[in-house]
Protein backbone atom coordinates (compact mmCIF):
# COMPACT_ATOMS: atom_id res chain seq x y z
CA UNK A 1 0.00 0.00 0.00
CA UNK A 2 0.94 3.59 -0.51
CA UNK A 3 3.77 3.04 -2.94
CA UNK A 4 4.77 6.55 -3.80
CA UNK A 5 5.85 7.90 -7.14
CA UNK A 6 8.21 10.82 -7.03
CA UNK A 7 9.45 11.95 -10.34
CA UNK A 8 10.88 15.33 -11.15
CA UNK A 9 8.52 16.87 -13.64
CA UNK A 10 9.84 18.51 -16.76
CA UNK A 11 10.50 22.22 -16.28
CA UNK A 12 7.40 24.15 -17.25
CA UNK A 13 6.34 27.69 -17.77
CA UNK A 14 4.79 29.74 -14.99
CA UNK A 15 1.26 28.99 -14.01
CA UNK A 16 0.00 32.44 -15.04
CA UNK A 17 0.81 31.69 -18.61
CA UNK A 18 -0.79 28.29 -18.27
CA UNK A 19 -4.14 29.64 -17.18
CA UNK A 20 -4.04 32.23 -19.91
CA UNK A 21 -3.50 29.58 -22.57
CA UNK A 22 -6.23 27.51 -21.03
CA UNK A 23 -8.77 30.33 -21.18
CA UNK A 24 -8.00 30.86 -24.85
CA UNK A 25 -8.24 27.17 -25.66
CA UNK A 26 -11.50 26.92 -23.82
CA UNK A 27 -12.99 29.94 -25.55
CA UNK A 28 -12.05 28.36 -28.90
CA UNK A 29 -13.66 25.05 -27.98
CA UNK A 30 -16.80 26.77 -26.78
CA UNK A 31 -17.09 28.78 -29.97
CA UNK A 32 -16.56 25.72 -32.17
CA UNK A 33 -18.98 23.59 -30.25
CA UNK A 34 -21.85 25.89 -29.61
CA UNK A 35 -25.08 25.11 -31.39
CA UNK A 36 -26.50 27.99 -33.35
CA UNK A 37 -30.24 28.31 -33.04
CA UNK A 38 -32.57 30.86 -34.50
CA UNK A 39 -36.10 31.25 -35.76
CA UNK A 40 -36.87 30.67 -39.42
CA UNK A 41 -37.65 33.83 -41.46
CA UNK A 42 -41.27 34.92 -41.88
CA UNK A 43 -41.41 34.10 -45.61
CA UNK A 44 -40.36 30.53 -44.93
CA UNK A 45 -43.02 30.16 -42.22
CA UNK A 46 -45.69 31.45 -44.61
CA UNK A 47 -44.73 29.07 -47.38
CA UNK A 48 -44.27 26.04 -45.12
CA UNK A 49 -47.01 26.52 -42.52
CA UNK A 50 -49.74 28.72 -44.00
CA UNK A 51 -49.84 27.82 -47.67
CA UNK A 52 -50.63 24.07 -47.34
CA UNK A 53 -53.76 24.41 -45.13
CA UNK A 54 -55.05 27.33 -47.22
CA UNK A 55 -54.67 25.20 -50.34
CA UNK A 56 -56.54 22.35 -48.66
CA UNK A 57 -59.46 24.62 -47.66
CA UNK A 58 -59.72 26.09 -51.15
CA UNK A 59 -59.71 22.60 -52.62
CA UNK A 60 -62.54 21.48 -50.33
CA UNK A 61 -64.60 24.55 -51.31
CA UNK A 62 -64.02 23.87 -55.00
CA UNK A 63 -65.05 20.22 -54.71
CA UNK A 64 -68.09 21.23 -52.67
CA UNK A 65 -69.18 23.78 -55.29
CA UNK A 66 -68.70 21.24 -58.09
CA UNK A 67 -70.82 18.68 -56.23
CA UNK A 68 -73.58 21.30 -55.93
CA UNK A 69 -73.32 22.18 -59.62
CA UNK A 70 -73.59 18.61 -60.82
CA UNK A 71 -76.56 18.16 -58.44
CA UNK A 72 -75.14 15.09 -56.79
CA UNK A 73 -78.06 15.16 -54.31
CA UNK A 74 -81.15 17.22 -53.49
CA UNK A 75 -80.63 20.88 -52.71
CA UNK A 76 -81.98 20.61 -49.14
CA UNK A 77 -79.42 17.94 -48.33
CA UNK A 78 -76.41 19.77 -49.69
CA UNK A 79 -76.61 23.55 -49.56
CA UNK A 80 -74.33 25.59 -51.81
CA UNK A 81 -71.30 27.27 -50.21
CA UNK A 82 -72.77 30.71 -50.86
CA UNK A 83 -76.02 29.69 -49.09
CA UNK A 84 -73.97 28.89 -46.00
CA UNK A 85 -72.07 32.13 -46.43
CA UNK A 86 -75.47 33.87 -46.57
CA UNK A 87 -76.26 32.35 -43.16
CA UNK A 88 -72.98 33.69 -41.79
CA UNK A 89 -73.77 37.14 -43.13
CA UNK A 90 -77.31 37.14 -41.74
CA UNK A 91 -76.17 36.00 -38.33
CA UNK A 92 -73.43 38.61 -38.39
CA UNK A 93 -75.83 41.40 -39.41
CA UNK A 94 -78.31 40.37 -36.71
CA UNK A 95 -75.46 40.39 -34.22
CA UNK A 96 -76.14 36.81 -33.19
CA UNK A 97 -73.05 35.21 -34.71
CA UNK A 98 -70.69 36.30 -31.98
CA UNK A 99 -73.36 35.61 -29.40
CA UNK A 100 -73.61 31.95 -30.45
CA UNK A 101 -69.86 31.60 -30.38
CA UNK A 102 -69.41 33.43 -27.11
CA UNK A 103 -72.13 31.45 -25.33
CA UNK A 104 -70.37 28.19 -26.14
CA UNK A 105 -66.76 29.37 -25.84
CA UNK A 106 -67.28 31.04 -22.47
CA UNK A 107 -69.00 27.90 -21.19
CA UNK A 108 -66.29 25.68 -22.61
CA UNK A 109 -63.47 27.81 -21.25
CA UNK A 110 -64.96 28.13 -17.80
CA UNK A 111 -65.59 24.40 -17.69
CA UNK A 112 -62.07 23.75 -18.90
CA UNK A 113 -60.57 25.97 -16.20
CA UNK A 114 -62.55 24.09 -13.58
CA UNK A 115 -61.33 20.80 -15.06
CA UNK A 116 -57.80 22.19 -14.87
CA UNK A 117 -58.19 23.10 -11.22
CA UNK A 118 -59.48 19.62 -10.39
CA UNK A 119 -57.46 17.51 -12.82
CA UNK A 120 -54.04 18.93 -11.89
CA UNK A 121 -53.95 18.07 -8.19
CA UNK A 122 -55.76 14.82 -8.93
CA UNK A 123 -53.12 13.84 -11.51
CA UNK A 124 -50.33 14.76 -9.15
CA UNK A 125 -51.78 12.67 -6.35
CA UNK A 126 -52.35 9.68 -8.62
CA UNK A 127 -48.83 9.97 -10.02
CA UNK A 128 -47.09 10.34 -6.67
CA UNK A 129 -49.05 8.19 -4.25
CA UNK A 130 -48.85 4.48 -5.02
CA UNK A 131 -52.01 3.50 -3.19
CA UNK A 132 -54.12 6.12 -4.95
CA UNK A 133 -52.67 5.11 -8.29
CA UNK A 134 -53.52 1.46 -7.74
CA UNK A 135 -56.99 2.46 -6.55
CA UNK A 136 -58.16 4.93 -9.19
CA UNK A 137 -55.46 4.97 -11.90
CA UNK A 138 -57.18 2.33 -14.08
CA UNK A 139 -60.61 3.94 -13.62
CA UNK A 140 -59.17 7.28 -14.66
CA UNK A 141 -57.68 5.96 -17.87
CA UNK A 142 -60.82 3.93 -18.54
CA UNK A 143 -62.98 7.04 -18.21
CA UNK A 144 -60.93 8.61 -20.97
CA UNK A 145 -62.32 6.17 -23.49
CA UNK A 146 -65.95 6.65 -22.36
CA UNK A 147 -67.69 9.01 -24.83
CA UNK A 148 -68.71 11.97 -22.70
CA UNK A 149 -72.12 12.14 -24.38
CA UNK A 150 -72.96 9.15 -22.21
CA UNK A 151 -72.90 11.48 -19.21
CA UNK A 152 -75.58 13.78 -20.58
CA UNK A 153 -78.69 11.73 -19.62
CA UNK A 154 -77.63 11.12 -16.00
CA UNK A 155 -76.45 14.71 -15.67
CA UNK A 156 -79.83 15.98 -16.85
CA UNK A 157 -81.60 13.75 -14.35
CA UNK A 158 -79.33 14.71 -11.45
CA UNK A 159 -78.92 18.40 -12.11
CA UNK A 160 -81.74 19.40 -14.46
CA UNK A 161 -81.56 21.37 -17.69
CA UNK A 162 -79.19 24.11 -16.66
CA UNK A 163 -75.58 25.33 -16.84
CA UNK A 164 -74.57 23.12 -13.91
CA UNK A 165 -75.37 20.07 -15.97
CA UNK A 166 -73.23 21.38 -18.85
CA UNK A 167 -70.29 21.93 -16.55
CA UNK A 168 -70.70 18.50 -15.00
CA UNK A 169 -70.49 16.92 -18.46
CA UNK A 170 -67.44 19.00 -19.37
CA UNK A 171 -65.69 18.04 -16.13
CA UNK A 172 -66.39 14.37 -16.60
CA UNK A 173 -64.95 14.60 -20.09
CA UNK A 174 -61.89 16.76 -19.41
CA UNK A 175 -60.70 15.91 -15.91
CA UNK A 176 -59.54 12.37 -16.79
CA UNK A 177 -57.57 13.66 -19.79
CA UNK A 178 -55.83 16.36 -17.82
CA UNK A 179 -55.06 14.06 -14.90
CA UNK A 180 -53.83 11.28 -17.16
CA UNK A 181 -51.63 13.68 -19.13
CA UNK A 182 -49.99 14.79 -15.92
CA UNK A 183 -49.57 11.21 -14.72
CA UNK A 184 -47.81 10.16 -17.91
CA UNK A 185 -45.76 13.36 -17.83
CA UNK A 186 -44.61 12.53 -14.32
CA UNK A 187 -43.90 8.92 -15.28
CA UNK A 188 -41.66 10.09 -18.08
CA UNK A 189 -39.51 12.35 -15.92
CA UNK A 190 -35.95 11.00 -16.30
CA UNK A 191 -34.81 9.48 -12.98
CA UNK A 192 -31.56 11.41 -13.39
CA UNK A 193 -33.43 14.68 -12.82
CA UNK A 194 -35.00 13.30 -9.66
CA UNK A 195 -31.61 12.19 -8.35
CA UNK A 196 -30.01 15.49 -9.30
CA UNK A 197 -32.87 17.28 -7.56
CA UNK A 198 -32.43 15.21 -4.43
CA UNK A 199 -28.73 15.96 -4.19
CA UNK A 200 -29.58 19.65 -4.52
CA UNK A 201 -32.00 19.29 -1.62
CA UNK A 202 -35.25 19.27 -3.58
CA UNK A 203 -37.24 16.62 -1.73
CA UNK A 204 -40.92 16.32 -0.89
CA UNK A 205 -43.05 19.27 -1.96
CA UNK A 206 -40.02 21.28 -3.03
CA UNK A 207 -39.01 18.42 -5.29
CA UNK A 208 -42.52 18.31 -6.75
CA UNK A 209 -42.57 22.04 -7.38
CA UNK A 210 -39.03 22.58 -8.64
CA UNK A 211 -38.31 19.31 -10.40
CA UNK A 212 -41.29 17.04 -11.03
CA UNK A 213 -43.79 19.63 -12.27
CA UNK A 214 -41.49 21.44 -14.71
CA UNK A 215 -40.02 18.15 -15.93
CA UNK A 216 -43.53 16.79 -16.53
CA UNK A 217 -44.71 19.92 -18.32
CA UNK A 218 -44.62 18.54 -21.89
CA UNK A 219 -46.83 15.58 -20.96
CA UNK A 220 -49.06 17.84 -18.91
CA UNK A 221 -49.52 20.20 -21.85
CA UNK A 222 -50.43 17.31 -24.13
CA UNK A 223 -53.06 16.36 -21.52
CA UNK A 224 -54.37 19.92 -21.43
CA UNK A 225 -54.69 19.97 -25.18
CA UNK A 226 -56.63 16.76 -25.16
CA UNK A 227 -58.59 17.99 -22.16
CA UNK A 228 -59.71 21.03 -24.13
CA UNK A 229 -60.74 18.88 -27.09
CA UNK A 230 -62.77 16.71 -24.72
CA UNK A 231 -64.31 19.75 -23.00
CA UNK A 232 -65.41 21.14 -26.32
CA UNK A 233 -66.83 17.85 -27.54
CA UNK A 234 -68.68 17.18 -24.28
CA UNK A 235 -70.12 20.65 -24.32
CA UNK A 236 -71.41 20.28 -27.87
CA UNK A 237 -72.99 16.93 -27.00
CA UNK A 238 -74.64 18.53 -23.97
CA UNK A 239 -75.86 21.55 -25.93
CA UNK A 240 -77.36 19.45 -28.70
CA UNK A 241 -79.28 17.29 -26.27
CA UNK A 242 -80.26 19.93 -23.75
CA UNK A 243 -82.58 22.44 -25.36
CA UNK A 244 -84.11 25.03 -23.07
CA UNK A 245 -84.75 28.76 -23.43
CA UNK A 246 -82.87 29.39 -20.18
CA UNK A 247 -79.70 27.93 -21.64
CA UNK A 248 -79.35 30.53 -24.37
CA UNK A 249 -78.25 29.79 -27.90
CA UNK A 250 -74.89 28.08 -28.09
CA UNK A 251 -73.41 26.40 -31.14
CA UNK A 252 -74.86 23.03 -30.18
CA UNK A 253 -78.33 24.53 -29.82
CA UNK A 254 -77.86 26.28 -33.15
CA UNK A 255 -77.11 22.95 -34.77
CA UNK A 256 -80.15 21.29 -33.24
CA UNK A 257 -82.34 24.26 -34.20
CA UNK A 258 -81.12 23.93 -37.79
CA UNK A 259 -82.21 20.32 -37.78
CA UNK A 260 -85.69 21.04 -36.42
CA UNK A 261 -86.08 23.91 -38.94
CA UNK A 262 -84.85 21.61 -41.71
CA UNK A 263 -82.36 24.32 -42.60
CA UNK A 264 -79.32 22.53 -43.91
CA UNK A 265 -77.38 25.74 -44.39
CA UNK A 266 -77.86 26.53 -40.71
CA UNK A 267 -76.69 23.03 -39.78
CA UNK A 268 -73.63 23.55 -41.94
CA UNK A 269 -73.02 26.92 -40.37
CA UNK A 270 -73.16 25.40 -36.88
CA UNK A 271 -70.83 22.54 -37.78
CA UNK A 272 -68.42 24.94 -39.41
CA UNK A 273 -68.38 27.23 -36.39
CA UNK A 274 -67.86 24.33 -33.98
CA UNK A 275 -64.94 23.15 -36.09
CA UNK A 276 -63.43 26.59 -36.47
CA UNK A 277 -63.65 27.40 -32.77
CA UNK A 278 -62.01 24.08 -31.88
CA UNK A 279 -59.17 24.69 -34.31
CA UNK A 280 -58.80 28.34 -33.37
CA UNK A 281 -58.46 27.68 -29.64
CA UNK A 282 -55.85 25.06 -30.38
CA UNK A 283 -53.95 27.39 -32.71
CA UNK A 284 -54.19 30.44 -30.47
CA UNK A 285 -53.67 28.88 -27.06
CA UNK A 286 -52.27 25.38 -27.01
CA UNK A 287 -49.99 25.09 -30.01
CA UNK A 288 -47.96 28.22 -29.19
CA UNK A 289 -47.71 27.10 -25.56
CA UNK A 290 -46.54 23.64 -26.54
CA UNK A 291 -44.07 24.96 -29.10
CA UNK A 292 -42.68 27.47 -26.66
CA UNK A 293 -42.07 24.75 -24.06
CA UNK A 294 -40.47 22.40 -26.56
CA UNK A 295 -38.37 25.09 -28.19
CA UNK A 296 -37.04 26.44 -24.91
CA UNK A 297 -35.89 22.90 -24.06
CA UNK A 298 -34.35 22.28 -27.45
CA UNK A 299 -36.85 19.52 -28.15
CA UNK A 300 -38.40 21.06 -31.24
CA UNK A 301 -36.86 19.30 -34.21
CA UNK A 302 -36.74 21.53 -37.23
CA UNK A 303 -37.96 19.76 -40.31
CA UNK B 1 -16.26 11.98 16.17
CA UNK B 2 -19.37 12.66 14.13
CA UNK B 3 -19.76 9.18 12.78
CA UNK B 4 -23.40 8.33 12.40
CA UNK B 5 -24.88 4.94 11.96
CA UNK B 6 -26.88 4.27 8.87
CA UNK B 7 -29.99 3.49 10.87
CA UNK B 8 -31.06 7.11 10.69
CA UNK B 9 -29.38 8.65 7.69
CA UNK B 10 -32.08 11.22 7.02
CA UNK B 11 -31.92 12.86 10.39
CA UNK B 12 -28.32 12.83 11.44
CA UNK B 13 -26.07 11.19 8.87
CA UNK B 14 -24.59 14.36 7.54
CA UNK B 15 -22.94 15.58 10.68
CA UNK B 16 -19.83 17.69 10.63
CA UNK B 17 -16.73 15.69 11.20
CA UNK B 18 -14.35 17.36 13.58
CA UNK B 19 -11.23 15.42 12.70
CA UNK B 20 -10.52 17.11 9.37
CA UNK B 21 -12.25 14.37 7.45
CA UNK B 22 -14.70 15.26 4.69
CA UNK B 23 -16.06 11.75 4.32
CA UNK B 24 -15.58 8.66 6.43
CA UNK B 25 -16.63 5.36 4.96
CA UNK B 26 -16.40 2.60 7.54
CA UNK B 27 -16.85 -1.09 6.80
CA UNK B 28 -19.51 -0.34 4.24
CA UNK B 29 -21.14 -3.21 2.40
CA UNK B 30 -23.93 -3.08 -0.08
CA UNK B 31 -25.90 -5.87 -1.64
CA UNK B 32 -28.79 -5.77 -4.06
CA UNK B 33 -31.64 -8.21 -4.30
CA UNK B 34 -31.55 -9.86 -7.71
CA UNK B 35 -33.55 -12.74 -9.16
CA UNK B 36 -30.50 -14.90 -8.48
CA UNK B 37 -30.50 -13.93 -4.80
CA UNK B 38 -28.56 -11.31 -2.89
CA UNK B 39 -25.71 -9.91 -4.92
CA UNK B 40 -22.89 -8.44 -2.86
CA UNK B 41 -21.61 -5.40 -4.75
CA UNK B 42 -19.51 -3.64 -2.13
CA UNK B 43 -17.73 -5.58 0.58
CA UNK B 44 -16.34 -3.96 3.70
CA UNK B 45 -15.09 -0.71 2.18
CA UNK B 46 -13.20 1.55 4.54
CA UNK B 47 -12.00 4.84 3.15
CA UNK B 48 -11.46 8.38 4.38
CA UNK B 49 -11.40 11.52 2.29
CA UNK B 50 -9.57 14.22 4.21
CA UNK B 51 -10.64 17.81 4.06
CA UNK B 52 -9.32 19.42 0.91
CA UNK B 53 -8.11 16.12 -0.46
CA UNK B 54 -8.56 14.94 -4.05
CA UNK B 55 -9.14 11.18 -4.20
CA UNK B 56 -9.92 9.21 -7.32
CA UNK B 57 -11.74 5.93 -7.17
CA UNK B 58 -10.66 3.59 -9.90
CA UNK B 59 -12.09 0.27 -10.94
CA UNK B 60 -13.33 -1.89 -13.76
CA UNK B 61 -16.79 -1.36 -15.18
CA UNK B 62 -19.50 -2.62 -12.85
CA UNK B 63 -17.28 -2.88 -9.77
CA UNK B 64 -19.57 -0.66 -7.73
CA UNK B 65 -18.03 2.80 -8.03
CA UNK B 66 -21.33 4.52 -8.72
CA UNK B 67 -22.99 2.49 -6.00
CA UNK B 68 -20.43 3.70 -3.48
CA UNK B 69 -20.80 7.30 -4.61
CA UNK B 70 -24.57 7.09 -4.33
CA UNK B 71 -24.18 5.81 -0.78
CA UNK B 72 -21.88 8.70 0.13
CA UNK B 73 -24.33 11.11 -1.50
CA UNK B 74 -27.13 9.71 0.65
CA UNK B 75 -29.18 8.60 -2.36
CA UNK B 76 -29.10 5.04 -1.10
CA UNK B 77 -28.36 3.29 2.18
CA UNK B 78 -25.57 0.82 2.85
CA UNK B 79 -26.50 -2.72 3.85
CA UNK B 80 -23.91 -2.59 6.59
CA UNK B 81 -21.38 -0.12 7.91
CA UNK B 82 -21.51 3.62 8.36
CA UNK B 83 -20.88 6.70 6.29
CA UNK B 84 -20.32 10.12 7.77
CA UNK B 85 -19.87 13.24 5.72
CA UNK B 86 -19.21 16.85 6.56
CA UNK B 87 -22.54 18.28 5.47
CA UNK B 88 -24.50 17.16 2.45
CA UNK B 89 -22.14 16.36 -0.43
CA UNK B 90 -22.59 17.73 -3.93
CA UNK B 91 -22.82 15.17 -6.70
CA UNK B 92 -21.94 15.49 -10.36
CA UNK B 93 -22.98 12.84 -12.86
CA UNK B 94 -21.58 11.55 -16.12
CA UNK B 95 -24.54 13.20 -17.85
CA UNK B 96 -24.72 16.88 -17.06
CA UNK B 97 -28.15 16.47 -15.41
CA UNK B 98 -28.89 20.15 -15.94
CA UNK B 99 -32.59 20.98 -15.98
CA UNK B 100 -33.56 21.85 -19.56
CA UNK B 101 -36.47 24.04 -18.46
CA UNK B 102 -34.06 26.46 -16.83
CA UNK B 103 -31.26 28.56 -18.28
CA UNK B 104 -27.67 27.85 -17.27
CA UNK B 105 -27.80 30.65 -14.71
CA UNK B 106 -31.16 29.57 -13.31
CA UNK B 107 -29.88 26.04 -12.83
CA UNK B 108 -27.19 27.42 -10.56
CA UNK B 109 -29.62 29.77 -8.84
CA UNK B 110 -31.94 26.87 -8.07
CA UNK B 111 -29.12 25.16 -6.18
CA UNK B 112 -28.50 28.39 -4.25
CA UNK B 113 -32.20 28.74 -3.51
CA UNK B 114 -32.55 25.18 -2.28
CA UNK B 115 -29.52 25.76 -0.09
CA UNK B 116 -31.39 28.68 1.47
CA UNK B 117 -29.34 31.59 0.17
CA UNK B 118 -31.33 34.86 0.38
CA UNK B 119 -32.77 36.01 -2.93
CA UNK B 120 -30.67 39.14 -3.22
CA UNK B 121 -27.42 37.20 -2.99
CA UNK B 122 -28.28 34.57 -5.57
CA UNK B 123 -27.67 36.48 -8.79
CA UNK B 124 -24.24 37.86 -7.78
CA UNK B 125 -23.16 34.46 -6.46
CA UNK B 126 -24.31 32.83 -9.70
CA UNK B 127 -22.25 35.27 -11.74
CA UNK B 128 -19.26 34.51 -9.50
CA UNK B 129 -19.64 30.79 -10.07
CA UNK B 130 -20.02 31.25 -13.81
CA UNK B 131 -16.81 33.27 -13.79
CA UNK B 132 -15.13 30.51 -11.79
CA UNK B 133 -15.91 27.98 -14.54
CA UNK B 134 -15.09 30.62 -17.16
CA UNK B 135 -18.58 30.98 -18.54
CA UNK B 136 -19.22 34.67 -18.01
CA UNK B 137 -22.12 35.67 -20.19
CA UNK B 138 -23.68 32.20 -20.26
CA UNK B 139 -26.30 33.11 -17.63
CA UNK B 140 -29.21 33.30 -20.07
CA UNK B 141 -28.15 30.40 -22.27
CA UNK B 142 -30.44 27.41 -22.59
CA UNK B 143 -28.90 24.05 -21.82
CA UNK B 144 -29.30 22.79 -25.40
CA UNK B 145 -27.43 25.82 -26.68
CA UNK B 146 -24.29 24.84 -24.79
CA UNK B 147 -21.58 22.44 -25.93
CA UNK B 148 -20.86 19.26 -23.99
CA UNK B 149 -17.90 20.82 -22.23
CA UNK B 150 -19.84 23.94 -21.34
CA UNK B 151 -22.68 21.86 -19.93
CA UNK B 152 -20.32 19.99 -17.65
CA UNK B 153 -18.84 23.28 -16.49
CA UNK B 154 -22.31 24.61 -15.68
CA UNK B 155 -23.00 21.34 -13.87
CA UNK B 156 -19.76 21.83 -11.94
CA UNK B 157 -20.77 25.38 -11.08
CA UNK B 158 -24.16 24.11 -9.92
CA UNK B 159 -22.49 21.48 -7.75
CA UNK B 160 -20.18 24.12 -6.30
CA UNK B 161 -23.21 26.32 -5.65
CA UNK B 162 -24.24 23.89 -2.94
CA UNK B 163 -21.19 25.05 -1.05
CA UNK B 164 -20.55 21.51 0.13
CA UNK B 165 -17.28 20.53 1.72
CA UNK B 166 -17.27 17.42 -0.43
CA UNK B 167 -17.73 17.13 -4.15
CA UNK B 168 -18.57 13.69 -5.53
CA UNK B 169 -17.97 13.22 -9.23
CA UNK B 170 -19.12 10.13 -11.13
CA UNK B 171 -17.14 9.95 -14.38
CA UNK B 172 -18.11 13.51 -15.17
CA UNK B 173 -15.90 13.81 -18.24
CA UNK B 174 -16.31 10.33 -19.72
CA UNK B 175 -18.59 11.47 -22.51
CA UNK B 176 -16.39 14.34 -23.68
CA UNK B 177 -13.84 14.38 -26.47
CA UNK B 178 -10.17 14.18 -25.50
CA UNK B 179 -9.28 17.86 -25.94
CA UNK B 180 -12.30 19.11 -24.03
CA UNK B 181 -11.65 16.57 -21.30
CA UNK B 182 -8.05 17.72 -21.04
CA UNK B 183 -9.17 21.33 -20.66
CA UNK B 184 -11.69 20.36 -18.01
CA UNK B 185 -9.00 18.49 -16.07
CA UNK B 186 -7.03 21.72 -15.92
CA UNK B 187 -10.11 23.62 -14.85
CA UNK B 188 -11.06 21.12 -12.19
CA UNK B 189 -7.53 21.13 -10.76
CA UNK B 190 -7.54 24.93 -10.67
CA UNK B 191 -10.99 25.12 -9.07
CA UNK B 192 -10.06 22.46 -6.54
CA UNK B 193 -6.98 24.49 -5.52
CA UNK B 194 -8.92 27.75 -5.44
CA UNK B 195 -11.90 26.51 -3.44
CA UNK B 196 -10.26 23.96 -1.17
CA UNK B 197 -13.16 21.56 -1.69
CA UNK B 198 -12.59 17.84 -1.09
CA UNK B 199 -13.18 15.70 -4.15
CA UNK B 200 -14.03 12.04 -4.52
CA UNK B 201 -13.75 11.41 -8.25
CA UNK B 202 -14.83 8.17 -9.90
CA UNK B 203 -13.31 7.07 -13.18
CA UNK B 204 -12.13 4.02 -15.04
CA UNK B 205 -9.55 6.03 -16.90
CA UNK B 206 -6.22 5.40 -15.15
CA UNK B 207 -4.42 8.41 -16.60
CA UNK B 208 -7.26 10.69 -15.64
CA UNK B 209 -7.09 9.33 -12.11
CA UNK B 210 -3.35 9.98 -11.86
CA UNK B 211 -3.56 13.33 -13.60
CA UNK B 212 -6.03 14.67 -11.05
CA UNK B 213 -5.56 12.97 -7.72
CA UNK B 214 -3.49 13.16 -4.62
CA UNK B 215 -4.51 9.64 -3.89
CA UNK B 216 -5.75 6.88 -6.19
CA UNK B 217 -7.87 4.08 -4.73
CA UNK B 218 -8.30 0.93 -6.76
CA UNK B 219 -11.47 -1.11 -6.22
CA UNK B 220 -11.60 -4.78 -7.04
CA UNK B 221 -14.65 -6.25 -8.74
CA UNK B 222 -17.33 -8.60 -7.50
CA UNK B 223 -17.40 -7.82 -4.74
CA UNK B 224 -15.89 -4.34 -4.68
CA UNK B 225 -13.12 -4.06 -2.13
CA UNK B 226 -10.29 -1.59 -1.73
CA UNK B 227 -7.56 -3.45 -3.59
CA UNK B 228 -4.75 -0.95 -3.56
CA UNK B 229 -3.95 2.68 -2.86
CA UNK B 230 -1.34 5.03 -4.30
CA UNK B 231 -0.30 8.46 -3.14
CA UNK B 232 0.45 10.65 -6.13
CA UNK B 233 3.28 13.06 -5.41
CA UNK B 234 3.69 14.44 -8.89
CA UNK B 235 3.98 18.19 -8.80
CA UNK B 236 0.99 20.32 -9.83
CA UNK B 237 0.12 21.60 -12.36
CA UNK B 238 0.26 18.33 -14.21
CA UNK B 239 -0.52 17.35 -17.74
CA UNK B 240 -2.02 14.08 -18.80
CA UNK B 241 0.93 13.50 -21.14
CA UNK B 242 3.57 14.04 -18.41
CA UNK B 243 6.13 11.25 -18.17
CA UNK B 244 5.56 10.90 -14.43
CA UNK B 245 1.81 10.55 -14.95
CA UNK B 246 2.41 7.93 -17.61
CA UNK B 247 4.82 5.99 -15.45
CA UNK B 248 2.49 5.68 -12.48
CA UNK B 249 -0.41 4.96 -14.84
CA UNK B 250 1.45 1.97 -16.22
CA UNK B 251 1.93 0.59 -12.74
CA UNK B 252 -1.70 1.11 -11.78
CA UNK B 253 -2.96 -0.30 -15.07
CA UNK B 254 -0.91 -3.42 -14.46
CA UNK B 255 -2.56 -3.81 -11.06
CA UNK B 256 -6.02 -3.16 -12.52
CA UNK B 257 -5.45 -5.78 -15.20
CA UNK B 258 -4.36 -8.21 -12.55
CA UNK B 259 -7.62 -7.58 -10.69
CA UNK B 260 -9.64 -8.17 -13.84
CA UNK B 261 -7.63 -11.27 -14.77
CA UNK B 262 -8.37 -12.87 -11.40
CA UNK B 263 -12.01 -13.12 -12.47
CA UNK B 264 -11.16 -15.10 -15.57
CA UNK B 265 -9.46 -17.80 -13.54
CA UNK B 266 -12.52 -19.27 -11.95
N1 LIG C 1 -30.31 -0.95 -8.03
C1 LIG C 1 -29.58 -2.05 -8.34
N2 LIG C 1 -30.14 -3.27 -8.29
C2 LIG C 1 -29.44 -4.38 -8.60
N3 LIG C 1 -28.15 -4.38 -8.96
C3 LIG C 1 -27.53 -3.19 -9.04
C4 LIG C 1 -28.21 -1.96 -8.74
N4 LIG C 1 -27.34 -0.94 -8.91
C5 LIG C 1 -26.18 -1.50 -9.29
N5 LIG C 1 -26.28 -2.84 -9.38
C6 LIG C 1 -25.21 -3.77 -9.73
O1 LIG C 1 -24.09 -3.42 -8.98
C7 LIG C 1 -22.92 -3.53 -9.74
C8 LIG C 1 -22.12 -2.27 -9.65
O2 LIG C 1 -22.80 -1.23 -10.31
P1 LIG C 1 -22.20 0.23 -10.41
O3 LIG C 1 -23.10 1.03 -11.29
O4 LIG C 1 -21.96 0.76 -9.06
O5 LIG C 1 -20.81 -0.02 -11.14
P2 LIG C 1 -19.74 1.03 -11.66
O6 LIG C 1 -18.45 0.66 -11.04
O7 LIG C 1 -20.23 2.40 -11.45
O8 LIG C 1 -19.71 0.70 -13.20
P3 LIG C 1 -19.46 1.65 -14.45
O9 LIG C 1 -17.98 1.84 -14.55
O10 LIG C 1 -20.00 0.87 -15.58
O11 LIG C 1 -20.20 2.91 -14.20
C9 LIG C 1 -23.33 -3.90 -11.14
O12 LIG C 1 -23.09 -5.27 -11.33
C10 LIG C 1 -24.80 -3.61 -11.18
O13 LIG C 1 -25.45 -4.53 -11.99
MG1 LIG D 1 -20.85 4.00 -12.76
Amino acid sequence: MGSTETTTPAPREGQERDTHDLAGLEAGLDALDTVQTGRPPLRETLVQKVLPPVTAVVLVLVVWQILVWVKVTDGYKLPAPDAVWQEVENAWLQGTLLEYIWTSVSRGMFGFLMALAIGTPLGLIVARIKFVRAAIGPILSGLQSLPSVAWVPPAVIWLGLNDKMMYAVILLGAVPSIANGLVSGVDQVPPLFLRAGRTLGATGLRGTWHIVMPAALPGYLAGLKQGWAFSWRSLMAAEIIAQSPDLGMGLGQLLEAGRTNSSMSQVFLAILLILIVGIAIDLIVFSPLERWVLRSRGLLVKS
Amino acid sequence: MGTTLTKAPESAAHTVDAAGVAARIEHVSKSFATPAGQQLVLDDITLDVRQGEFVTLLGASGCGKSTLLNLVAGLDRPSAGAIATDGRPALMFQEHALFPWLTAGKNIELALKLRGLPKAERRPRTEELLTLVRLDGAYGKRVHELSGGMRQRVALARALAQDSKLLLMDEPFAALDAITRDVLHDELSRIWRETGVSVLFVTHNVREAVRLAQRVVLLSSRPGRVAHEWTVDIEQPRRIEDAAVAELSVEITEELRGEIRRHGQH
